[in-house]
């Protein structure tokens, strides 16, 4: 009898795990997280990013006895955007500005915190924050807000190495977490408001050694030059500050590139600005990019297209197709087929105006609004970077949304000064006549939202991008989305409730609130026989589970 | 060596004043003079500087520098700064002639080999983790309490280092070194270099032991041999 490497790593994991004996993270087990839904291994919960969870203790008759079992206090009142990384019973989580937390995920209680110092010259758009971890083997990669990779050792939490990515007082930041892809670990850099020229680079993952870089912008001698004019590629933007997916099949990573710079005034940089707003299919081996689509050509909204690429198979016209869905921030919804990059389908799932539609091949058909009149979606986008979700369950997608919100823009003149803001803008949000809220935004009193915007929750079909359902919330939602295989879904907002929801009807099943907003991804895991769903909210880490 | 007045550090050790003059001789003569008397207005011996008074604003000049002169901004550690202090308060009595030298590379050795430590400690992640990994050691710890430390290893040990027995209800036993602790859990590695995360209500028995297995070097090591793998310790200053 003929067992293949996987069914034999699976034998002897499933002997060793009942026995508390712990194995290191291994590509393999990267390759087949899904066969370990007790765990997180990665930053999306998988390669296919669908944030989907296996299991099934807490259910919809069950999930109103969920109860808070502990709360991690972050040492920041900056924002708490980590995901958490669970490992055979260890929990990884990051805290502002760059400290790295192992915990028991039963209690809460720390095993070691690690520190690092970022540079005093850092200057990160958008706050010091940080999403989350990629592990392998026996070491965590962190990525730093001073633009620096480094590992460090998960048992005792001791610096293995460091790397610098780029300069930090030229703006150069990274705020993700890192993927990591047969041996490599994947990373990319923030900076599109400092005229930075975006790059994904791989780095070994024992030694930190650069394996590849991919630069966003290409330079005179590369394809895709041709849609810059003279020197403003240079100042490009095309950053890179979320984390990507990985179909081990096709051997092709996928990555979404922000905003080109000046963010706001496309007059300085003439034609469509390869490769800004777009989503690339790289070799992880090479760093060779196999396609590319741009969802925003010539972008003067700031619309940036770094969410997760979130990976399925499904049915497409009546055969299976390796697709891959994208709710933009601005505001359409799109499916492609991964294997070539061949848009297949995109529609708006807010109010949009910037474009009457896409064409044949996705390209959107600009209606540039007159001087005066807001644009929809506005600055912040249809969405943002909150990851969304796909259940192979229902087989729909979900999304995080700003609804009936517009930003009147105004491109001005940028000079570019190296570590100084490179947007070009005079922008206003809300629109005009509308009451202009002053205080707190995210604060305890909503002054904000009437006049602004609202928020909610959609389900697309990612057949016809259709709405099957929408939950309707009164503030916007910044929160990303857990759906678990027994048809539930959890999701935050910046209100600072944790909801979860029938998957299926979008029916609110279970409410907490948490105080604060929630800007982080909700995850689910297993330990001791006890399914565990945490959040952050506001500037503490919550677990919930089910009463005893 | 006791110092005056509550500007300055209670005591300064001879091994934080011996460091701070190898620190010295390297980093600062070429401005200041072996002698620090160098920069008009500034005399070390003398104790005369011109803005600084007590020891937390020289360690305040040191890193920052002082804008608009020559004195340029420096990224000691807090375990250098100390040492550099300590050495200019106490330079005018300091008689370097009596100084042991150590040599690094010869500690490094001493660390593998003679002294056998690396078969408890890893340096940034290469070697075992029953005691805690030294990759920085050389920035967290002075010469002084490391001095002491190879002498003392008991007294000088974090309390929350220290060993921990327990054994469960089912009559499993755990070792291993503890990383943290509260009323009702405590979290350990353990010998298997496993994180793990007790209740102590789980527990049949849990000891907190006081003792370390780490050896004294007191009569093992010489004191050129100390000196040189404190020199090597002092080297380790984390993964930059």
């Amino acid at each position: 009898m003929i067992y293949s490497s996987r069914k034999t790593f699976l034998l002897i994991l499933a002997l060793l795990i009942p026995f508390g004996i712990r194995a290191q993270v291994t590509p393999e087990r990267l390759l087949h997280a899904n066969d370990e839904p007790q765990n997180w291994l990665t930053y999306s919960g998988s390669y296919a990013s669908q944030r989907y969870s296996l299991l099934k203790q807490v259910d919809p008759s069950n999930v109103k006895n969920l109860e808070l079992k502990w709360v991690f206090q972050a040492q920041s009142l900056q924002k708490f955007e980590t995901t958490p990384l669970v490992v055979d019973g260890i929990m990884y989580i990051t805290q502002s500005p760059n400290d790295v937390v192992a915990l028991d995920p039963k209690t809460g209680r720390a095993f070691w915190v690690y520190h690092y110092a970022p540079s005093p010259a850092a200057r990160p758009c958008c706050g010091i924050v940080n999403r989350g971890l990629a592990i392998l083997g026996d070491s965590l990669f962190m990525a730093t807000v001073d633009a620096h990779l480094v590992a460090i050792d998960a048992k005792d939490g001791h610096a293995l190495w460091n790397v610098k990515l780029a300069e930090a007082a030229a703006g150069y930041a990274s705020t993700m977490a890192p993927l990591v892809v047969k041996g490599k670990v994947i990373v990319g850099v923030a900076g599109g408001e400092f005229g930075v020229r975006g790059f994904i680079s791989a780095f070994e993952a024992q030694t930190g050694k650069q394996a590849w870089r991919f630069d966003t912008i290409p330079d005179p001698d590369q394809p895709g030059h041709d849609s810059w004019r003279g020197g403003d590629w240079e100042h490009g933007g095309g950053a890179v500050w979320m984390t990507g997916s990985y179909d081990p099949d096709l051997n092709l990573t996928y990555w979404g590139t922000g905003n080109p710079g000046p963010d706001f005034n496309a007059e300085q940089r003439q034609g469509d600005n390869l490769y800004s707003d777009s989503v690339l299919a790289l070799d992880p081996d090479t760093g060779k990019m196999k396609w590319y689509f741009q969802f925003s050509p010539h972008d003067p909204y700031d619309y940036d297209s770094v969410q997760v690429p979130v990976l399925a198979n499904a049915n497409w016209n009546g055969s299976p197709r390796k697709l891959m869905l994208w709710g933009n921030r601005n505001g359409f919804f799109y499916v492609l087929d991964r294997s070539t990059g061949k848009f297949l389908n995109g529609k708006p799932f807010v109010k949009v105006n910037w474009a009457s539609g896409l064409d044949a091949n996705g390209r959107p058909i600009a209606t540039p609004q007159p001087a005066g009149v807001p644009t929809y979606p506005g600055i912040q986008g249809g969405t943002n970077w909150y990851s969304p979700s796909y259940s192979p369950s229902t087989g729909l997608f979900y999304l995080s949304t700003w609804e009936n919100y517009g930003t009147i823009f105004e491109g001005v003149k940028a000079e570019y000064k190296e570590g100084t803001r490179f947007t070009g803008g005079a922008n206003v949000s809300p629109v005009p006549g509308a009451e202009n809220p002053t205080g707190a935004r995210n604060g305890p009193v909503n002054t904000y939202t009437e006049a602004m915007a609202s928020g909610g929750v959609v389900a697309l079909d990612p057949a016809t991008g259709d709405k099957k359902w929408k939950f309707e919330m009164h503030d916007v939602n910044t929160s990303g989305i857990l759906t678990t295989a027994t048809d539930l879904l959890f999701v935050g907002g910046r209100e600072g409730y944790f909801q979860a929801l029938n998957a299926r009807t979008g029916a609110l099943l279970w409410k907490q609130n948490l105080g604060g907003e929630i800007i982080a991804g909700p995850i689910s895991f297993q330990v001791d026989g006890k399914q565990y769903i945490t959040i952050a909210s506001g500037n503490n880490l919550f677990a919930f589970a089910l009463k005893e | 060596m006791r110092s005056q007045g509550q500007d300055r550090a209670p005591q300064y050790y001879p091994a934080d004043i011996q460091y701070g003059a190898q620190i010295f001789a390297n980093q600062c003569t070429a401005c200041h003079g072996t002698s620090g008397d160098l920069i008009p207005g500034v005399n070390f011996r003398a104790g005369q500087f011109k803005r600084v008074v007590s020891d937390a604003d020289l360690r305040l000049t040191i890193t920052n520098g002082v804008p608009g002169t020559a004195m340029q901004p420096f990224a000691f550690s807090a375990s250098e700064l100390t040492s550099i202090v300590s050495y200019l308060r106490n330079m005018s009595s300091f008689d370097g002639r009596g100084m042991m030298l150590g040599n690094a590379t010869r500690g490094q050795a001493l660390f593998a080999g003679a002294g056998n430590c690396s078969s408890c400690h890893a340096v940034n992640g290469k070697g075992p983790r029953v005691a805690p990994d030294l990759g920085d050691i050389g920035a967290l710890r002075t010469a002084d309490l490391l001095h002491r430390t190879l002498l003392d290893p008991a007294g000088s040990m974090l309390p929350v280092n220290r060993p921990v027995h327990a054994v469960t209800k089912d009559g499993k036993a755990i070792n291993g070194r503890r990383l943290n602790e509260d009323t009702y859990t405590v979290q350990l590695i353990d010998e298997q270099e496993h994180l793990v995360s007790l209740t102590k209500a789980d527990l049949r028995e849990f000891t907190v032991l006081k003792t370390t297995p780490m050896p004294s070097y007191k009569d093992k090591f010489s004191t050129q041999e100390l000196a040189d793998i404190e020199a090597y310790l002092l080297s380790l200053k984390g993964v930059k």
